[in-house]
């Protein structure tokens, strides 16, 4: 079902891990229907220098969390905000439909 | 290397019963229905089936009726009696626990006008039988209970509910899909009408399954056309199924207290290591009245198909109620309307033994160790 690629940032996910003094956290998701996502970043001059992320989820959420920590660092956050999710899913060798979300 | 511990999904096909399909693949491909030697020889084969499986449920063959599934079962004794009894009442009651096969089924009838009570359960996933009698009326023609939970394991209490419905005049049915194979299942002990089983998991193949109904029960086919299965259930018979339904039946009834006491063992042990080892493990379901070689759990902070696939990569199969491993994207309803939230139902783990499992792979479970050094 998932591509070696999302296997692969699954079973080794890169950036797990808190920022204790981090410039800006998020939270998405609820337990209730699915995944939640914890994303940690630290900014220097406009630029994401570090990120992190705690997820509890299934195998294309962790992926996913992983991927974007990766992707995101050394953007602008205006370059991170116009980062899709097609952007993350083709990064990964695409996701399987239902896991699009 | 594989540790298969998915027998609630499937099981594998014993070798038995393998060889005595594989005459009725080559050159023993005659139609039932046939008047010449071929198709007599074929007739014969099914209908020593249709023994085999009587002999494993306890009733006469002519009460069995081969279908391709357990689902087609299901489907065949929710609308076939609710259209065979559609002038004598039109509410039906199921649990909440149901399979999809019956609980779909059900749905499908309140859409023709029929009324459905969904009976809800206790923490162990349990019906009441005291909450069966409460809602039964005189529009009431069918009760369906599922025998065993494929999820939790939970065995139902069918045979106080028989009684409530014997008493009622209320035809009972039962889906033993999970349980026949893994407990004993006898039509007469549990006091029901009509039973659903399914081959393949009894080690038998897939595509063949049949509903028991107990004579002097009128049924509106689901299939109709020609005369097979006496008229009940149309298309030409699938024998090398059938004959393989057979023969996992027959081994079934043999083997059944041998297998019993063997997956329990491994069961047993599998959850006190589990839960000695694990925090925040929960083991679901019944404690004591649960199918023996089925060990379910929830463990809170972590995902169920994010656990499958990590014990995938080591070669263990197993299942999940979470709502990523359902296509509905869905947490499993068994699990909710068991009370547990719906956060805990997402670390659904299930694990189910079979006849070919051993201590060994009991012991690789509890000693595998994902810590990265």
């Amino acid at each position: 079902m998932y591509s070696k690629k999302v296997l692969e940032h699954f079973m080794n996910p890169r950036n797990v891990g808190e920022i204790p003094d981090a410039d800006g956290v998020g939270i998405e998701g609820n337990p209730v229907c699915g995944d939640v996502m914890k994303i940690y970043i630290k900014v220097k001059d406009d630029k994401i220098v570090d990120a992190k992320f705690q997820t509890f989820g299934c195998g294309a959420a962790i992926a996913v969390s992983s991927m974007i920590t990766e992707i995101v660092k050394g953007k602008t956050l205006d370059e991170a905000m116009k980062i899709s999710k097609d952007v993350v899913a083709e990064a990964l060798g695409g996701l399987p439909s239902k896991k699009r979300q | 290397m594989m540790i298969y511990l998915d027998h609630m999904a499937t099981t594998p096909l014993d070798p038995r019963v393998f060889d005595a399909m594989l005459p009725y693949l080559k050159e023993e491909f005659g139609n039932p229905q046939s008047v010449y030697d071929l198709g007599i020889k074929a007739r014969e084969a099914i209908e020593k089936a249709r023994e085999q499986v009587a002999y494993l449920i306890n009733c006469k063959p002519s009460e069995v009726v081969f279908t391709s599934s357990g689902s087609e079962s299901n489907n065949f004794a929710l609308k076939g009696i609710a259209l065979a009894k559609r002038r004598e009442g039109k509410h039906i009651i199921v649990s909440r626990v149901d399979h999809h096969s019956v609980l779909n089924s059900a749905r499908f009838l309140e859409r023709l006008g029929f009324t459905v009570t969904y009976l809800p359960v206790n923490k162990y996933g349990e019906v009441d039988p005291a909450t069966v009698e409460k809602h039964i009326t005189k529009e009431t023609i069918l009760i369906s209970i599922i025998h065993a939970s494929s999820e939790v394991g939970t065995i139902q209490p069918i045979e106080e509910i028989a009684k409530i419905a014997k008493e009622h005049n209320v035809l009972l049915h039962t889906d033993a899909v999970a349980s026949a194979g893994n407990i004993p299942v006898d039509v007469d002990k549990l006091g029901v009408d009509l039973l659903s089983l399914s081959a393949h998991q009894f080690y038998g193949p897939k595509g063949v399954g049949a509903l028991f109904i107990r004579e002097g029960v009128e049924i509106v086919p689901l299939i109709h056309g020609g005369i097979q299965e006496d008229g009940r259930r149309a298309g030409t018979e699938n024998v090398p199924a059938i004959v393989g339904m057979g023969v996992a039946a027959e081994l079934t009834k043999k083997e059944l207290t041998e297998r019993m006491a063997h997956v329990k063992r491994l069961r047993d042990k599998l959850v006190a290591e589990l839960t000695s080892r694990i925090e925040n493990i929960y083991y679901t379901g019944h404690p004591e009245k649960r199918l023996p070689g089925h060990a379910s759990f929830c463990v809170e902070y972590v995902e169920g198909e994010a656990m499958l696939l990590l014990l995938a990569t080591k070669g263990i199969y197993a299942a999940s109620g979470s709502a990523c491993t359902s296509k509905a994207l869905k947490a499993s309803p068994t699990l909710l309307s068991m009370g547990i939230p719906a956060h805990i139902a997402q670390g659904s783990i299930v694990f189910s033994f079979g006849k070919d499992n051993t201590m060994e792979d009991v012991k690789y479970i509890y000693s595998m160790n994902f810590r990265k050094s």
